[in-house]
């Protein structure tokens, strides 16, 4: 036995040395506590030993399900690299705490090895509870709790088509995801008459049963697992259930609740509550014993309630080290807030979800064609108790320090979706500076201010590192950015004090055609004669390029001093990949094309060995080329008559169109010519960000328009123009901007309207953004391109004009210009020898990045080595 | 004018300065396989910084824009923008990143 001296011995012959925290278990909330007591130096005064029963170090258990979606073990780690060396805390992996010995002060772990402390922490979290049923363990049962059970349930996945799993709270839901995105055929069984029942309402179940069975998986309310059946092998089979049916599986995971683990505390006689959890006061110590702690999900705390989130238990580790750092700390109890992405679903609950103040009111909205399910309970005097927002919980973020204050509008109000009478974004200044807006690590609207003003944070980054708020489960992320000072400077960035479109007019007023004159005569006073930064540069290649012929700068994106201003994508005119290869998207206007070009795509491909796929925007996509062959690729492109695409560039993308009249049976207009026409007229385009069009033959809109910046639809006398549509992360449908447009009338309109958004808006701001971000919105700009309440249509065809005018190809420029050509090398000192570190295995008889080539330094040459022959084989 | 490279206490020629345009980049193969990015901002200093993006793995670095933070010079990598600063390879979005930095001279 690796016997300790005991803390009493040690202190008896040396009463200056250290005494010793020893820490049982390192899952979250332990780690939490270490840095806590690692914030307050007491790990500079005391030995700090720390008992883990798992083969690894805390990890972020509330993200394991992104394990099956990449997220590697390593990457969820909670510890920063060197954390423990740094502050010398003493690790012992897969070395569970068997007993302890509280009169000794010891504990004493698997290995044997024993030690003595003079304050233990027990953070021990829970275990999945399993239903004692007949079967339950039988080859093919799991639980989801551990890194571990991922592994394993990944493993036996392979080997069925069907899972189930017990229990559809929270983590059930979460299991079912795992579980089909394993691809099994995946059903989930709850006992009670509805989904997640500790969260959310009837009404909210029912709506978050529609959208889960809308995604594939069976849902079964109501019903208990009475038996699992295995078959002659001992593997699960069959499931039966309380209702006399049986579910055929393959693989069962129970998530029927956790419970604490306080066997420990119970074994040395530490008590614990009816339904577990070790007793504690609010200072989260043990009441019968000072030397003792209990933190997190193994602990009752002195409210009478196990926490099973990880918030509270945060809170409980930041009181304890406080205590044991000689400040004071308590813990009394914490509310259960959480807004979770189950499925794909937002589902969000906070405060008095369930309306369990007495006289309280509910505000509903719901909407089960969309999923959407939103409650709000309030106090007589409109208070705002709590909610449950499920579908949509965009608002979570400002609703949740709301509660217990009269919201700034009516309640009837919060619940609408955008565009139905809801308020225009309820910002964060309406809250007090006491409302909490990071609940996982308890930060308040105060805090974060002043460390703005403090710290002067100007980025989320910084205040994540300042306060760790946004650092839990992301979900405040939305608030932090709206709190930030950005919106009292709305310069571009450090070295311009201007908008984008108040250096639009400087540069078209001024006929600045230099990056280095704008930056040293209208840059912020620091940042004059400075190198500038990444985020002016392009913004202002942008603006350059777009005003480029009635300036007077050179046309071609590569000239002069606009090549150090370009992205990688704009300065190679292809887009990079992940492994430092580029993809060539060649322009196929309409996304009509003919055999001949398509096969000349297909022989390029081969011949270059490129992955290709066919884009959502009905052209081709060629990933894979080394700089140097860029070149190459495109001499062959361009002597087939294609042109860039410019999917690289912030610049018109594709015109999409459907069929249209002249083979669809409903079609009304010609869509494919006026698509074309409209993408040959545009193409080239530099715009503040991607610019997407299409056109559609007719009111059936097979060609997506309204999913576009600006989107035309065939009516019987001509073409109505939708202006403001994405796709994307915050998709908008595009608004109607003029009806029954000649052919003439609507690509004057489209001249107008696009040459007035160029002007006026915002760096990596879509249609969509700027539409809704400037005042007076859509009837603004209809006043402006339509009826020229400014007085500038003219002058905005005229620079359109202008662009039609001067447009050329970007790629048959370059590849004609020997200058131009020079920088498509590997490298400069060797521009014939292939950047050997970009390489490719196969998947699916094509090409994709090899990821898992070495770090470091490669070899020239070697049998390792990956080569891509002309002939496009793959060789090793 | 050759610019060279300081790769163990010898003087590595790269390439003519010619061949640098100001504020942007170029790979230069190293000896023993490594590869350096190579950077000259607008007054003329010169840059040297392993062409490997520590966060990704490619070897890319040279083709990131390059820009200013209180006087000192910086690359951002072009995949996911993290900055490195030139002189020392610190990275200033994550403390625990750096990069290898190489001493640049004009012969
Ligand atoms: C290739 C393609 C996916 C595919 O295989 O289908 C694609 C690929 C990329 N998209 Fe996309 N998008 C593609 C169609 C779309 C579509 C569908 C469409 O256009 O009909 C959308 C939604 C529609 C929209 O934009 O409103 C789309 C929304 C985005 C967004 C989000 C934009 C937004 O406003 O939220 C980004 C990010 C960005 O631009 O900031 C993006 C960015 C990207 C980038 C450029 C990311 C990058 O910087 O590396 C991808 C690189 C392309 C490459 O390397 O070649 N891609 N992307 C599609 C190319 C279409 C084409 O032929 O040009
Ligand atoms: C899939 C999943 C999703 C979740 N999602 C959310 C969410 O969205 N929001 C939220 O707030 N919470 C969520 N949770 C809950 C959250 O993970 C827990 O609240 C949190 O991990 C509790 O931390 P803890 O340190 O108390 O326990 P744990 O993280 O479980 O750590 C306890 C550790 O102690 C170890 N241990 C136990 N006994 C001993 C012993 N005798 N000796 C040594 N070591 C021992 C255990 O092995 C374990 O590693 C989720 C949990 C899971 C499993
Ligand atoms: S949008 Fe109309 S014309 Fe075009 S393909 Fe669809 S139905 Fe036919
Ligand atoms: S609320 Fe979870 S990180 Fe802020």
């Amino acid at each position: 036995m690796a016997a300790d001296t005991t803390a009493a011995d040690r202190t008896a012959a040396d009463p200056t040395a250290a005494p010793t925290i020893v820490l049982v278990g390192h899952g979250m909330v332990g780690q939490r506590f270490l840095e806590a007591l690692a914030d307050r130096g007491v790990t500079d005064r005391a030995r700090v030993v720390v008992l883990c029963e798992e083969p690894r170090a805390a990890y972020d258990r509330v993200h394991l399900t992104s394990y099956f979606s990449g997220t590697t073990p390593g990457e969820l780690a909670l510890a920063e690299e060197g954390f423990m060396e740094r502050h010398g805390i003493e690790l012992h992996l897969g070395d569970p705490v068997l007993t302890i010995d509280r009169a000794a002060r010891t504990v004493t772990a698997r290995s044997g090895l024993t030690v003595a402390y003079d304050t233990l922490v027990l953070a021990t979290g829970s275990y999945p509870f399993v239903p004692p049923v007949p079967g339950k363990d039988a080859e093919g049962c799991f639980v989801y709790r551990t890194i571990e059970d991922l592994l394993a349930i990944e493993e036996y996945a392979k080997k069925g088509t069907t899972g189930t799993v017990v229990g559809g709270g929270l983590l059930g839901l979460e299991a079912a995801g795992a579980l089909k995105g394993l691809g099994l055929d995946t059903h989930v069984v709850e006992f009670a008459p509805r989904l997640m029942p500790v969260q959310v309402d009837e009404g909210g179940g029912e709506a978050l049963r529609r959208t889960i069975e809308e995604m594939g998986v069976a849902v079964h309310t109501g019903v208990g697992t009475q038996a699992i059946e295995a078959g002659e092998d001992g593997r699960v089979a069959a499931m039966s259930l309380s209702d006399g049916s049986s579910l055929a599986t393959d693989l069962v995971v129970f998530s029927a609740g956790v419970r604490p683990r306080d066997q420990l505390a119970r074994d040395c006689g530490l008590p614990v509550g009816e339904r577990g959890g070790i007793v504690v006061d609010d200072q989260c110590r043990t009441p019968q014993d000072d030397a003792v702690y209990a933190i997190g999900e193994c602990a009752l705390a002195s409210d009478g309630r196990v926490y099973g989130l990880v918030a509270p238990g945060y809170e409980m580790a930041e009181t304890a080290a406080k205590e044991i750092a000689g400040d004071a700390g308590s813990f009394r109890g914490a509310d259960l807030s959480t807004k979770l992405k189950l499925l794909g679903v937002d589902v969000a609950s906070f405060g008095d979800a369930h309306g369990a103040t007495p006289g309280c009111l509910d505000v509903l909205y719901s909407d089960s064609r969309s999923g959407v399910y939103k409650k709000l309970v309030v106090s007589r005097e409109g208070v705002l108790l709590g909610g449950i927002l499920i579908g949509d919980a965009d608002s979570y973020g400002m609703l949740r320090p709301l509660t217990g204050s009269v919201p700034p509008v009516p309640p009837e109000r919060l619940v609408l979706p955008a565009g139905a009478g809801a308020p225009v974004e309820l910002g964060p200044s309406s809250l007090p500076d006491t409302a909490v807006i990071c609940s996982c690590h308890n930060v308040t609207k105060g805090a974060i201010l002043s460390a703005v003003a403090e710290h002067s944070c100007t980025t989320v980054p910084q205040i994540k590192k300042c306060t760790k708020a946004g650092t839990g489960c992301g979900s405040c992320l939305k608030v932090l950015g709206q709190l930030l000072p950005a919106a009292e400077d709305k310069g571009l960035c450090g070295c311009f004090a201007h908008t984008r479109q108040e250096l639009y007019e400087i540069v078209r007023a001024l006929r600045i055609t230099s990056y280095a004159e704008l930056l040293d005569n209208h840059g912020r006073d620091g940042a004059r004669g400075s190198e500038g930064c990444e985020i002016c540069k392009p913004a202002v290649a942008s603006v350059i390029a777009s005003l480029a012929p009635s300036i007077g700068a050179p046309t071609h994106v590569l000239d002069g001093g606009q090549a150090a201003l370009q992205d990688t994508n704009d300065h190679f005119l292809a887009n990079i990949q992940r492994n430092g290869s580029y993809s060539i998207v060649p322009r196929i206007p309409g996304g009509e094309i003919t055999p001949e070009k398509l096969i000349v795509i297909g022989e390029v491909a081969r011949d270059f060995g490129l992955y290709t796929k066919i884009t959502g925007g009905q052209r081709i996509d060629l990933f894979g080329a080394r700089v140097d062959q860029l070149p190459l690729i495109w001499t062959r492109l361009v002597d087939a008559g294609f042109e860039s695409g410019h999917a690289y560039g912030k610049a018109l993308r594709t015109v999409k169109s459907c069929v249209g009249s002249t083979w669809c049976r409903y079609g009304v207009q010609d869509s494919v010519k006026m698509a074309i026409d409209l993408e040959l007229r545009y193409r080239g385009l530099r715009s503040p960000h991607k610019l997407k069009s299409a056109v559609s033959g007719c009111a059936r809109e097979c060609a997506e328009a309204r999913g576009k910046d600006f989107g035309i639809i065939a009516t019987a006398s001509g073409w109505n123009l939708y202006v403001g549509g994405n796709g994307g992360a915050d998709p908008r449908h595009a608004d109607l901007l003029a009806q029954d447009l000649s052919d003439a009338e609507l690509v004057r309109l489209i001249d107008r309207f696009l040459m007035f958004y160029i002007r006026t808006a915002d760096r990596l701001e879509r249609t969509s953004a700027w539409l809704g971000r400037i005042e007076g919105g859509l009837e603004h700009v209809r006043d402006v391109v339509v009826h020229d309440s400014l007085g500038i249509c003219e002058e905005l065809e005229a620079l359109m004009s202008d662009h039609v005018a001067g447009y050329r190809d970007e790629w048959a420029d370059t590849i004609s210009d020997p200058e131009r050509l020079s920088r498509f090398v590997s490298f400069v000192n060797a521009p014939d020898v292939p950047d050997p570190s970009v390489r490719f295995v196969e998947e699916r008889d094509q090409i994709k990045p090899d990821l898992a080539a070495p770090a470091g330094p490669v070899l020239l040459a070697g049998p390792s080595l990956t080569i891509r022959t002309l002939e496009g084989t793959v060789t090793s | 004018m050759t610019i060279e490279l300081l790769l163990d206490d010898e003087w590595f020629p790269v390439c003519d300065d010619m061949l640098l345009t100001p504020g942007r980049g170029v790979a230069a193969l190293l000896p023993d396989g490594r590869q350096a990015a190579l950077f000259q901002d607008r007054h003329g200093t010169l840059y040297a910084i392993d062409n490997r993006d520590p966060f990704t793995g490619a070897h890319v670095l040279s083709r990131g824009l390059i820009g200013s933070d209180a006087g000192r010079a910086y690359v951002a990598s072009p995949l996911l923008k993290q900055r490195f600063d030139l002189a020392s390879g610190r990275c200033l979005d994550d403390e625990s990143v750096s990069n290898v930095t190489y001493a640049v001279r004009m012969m």
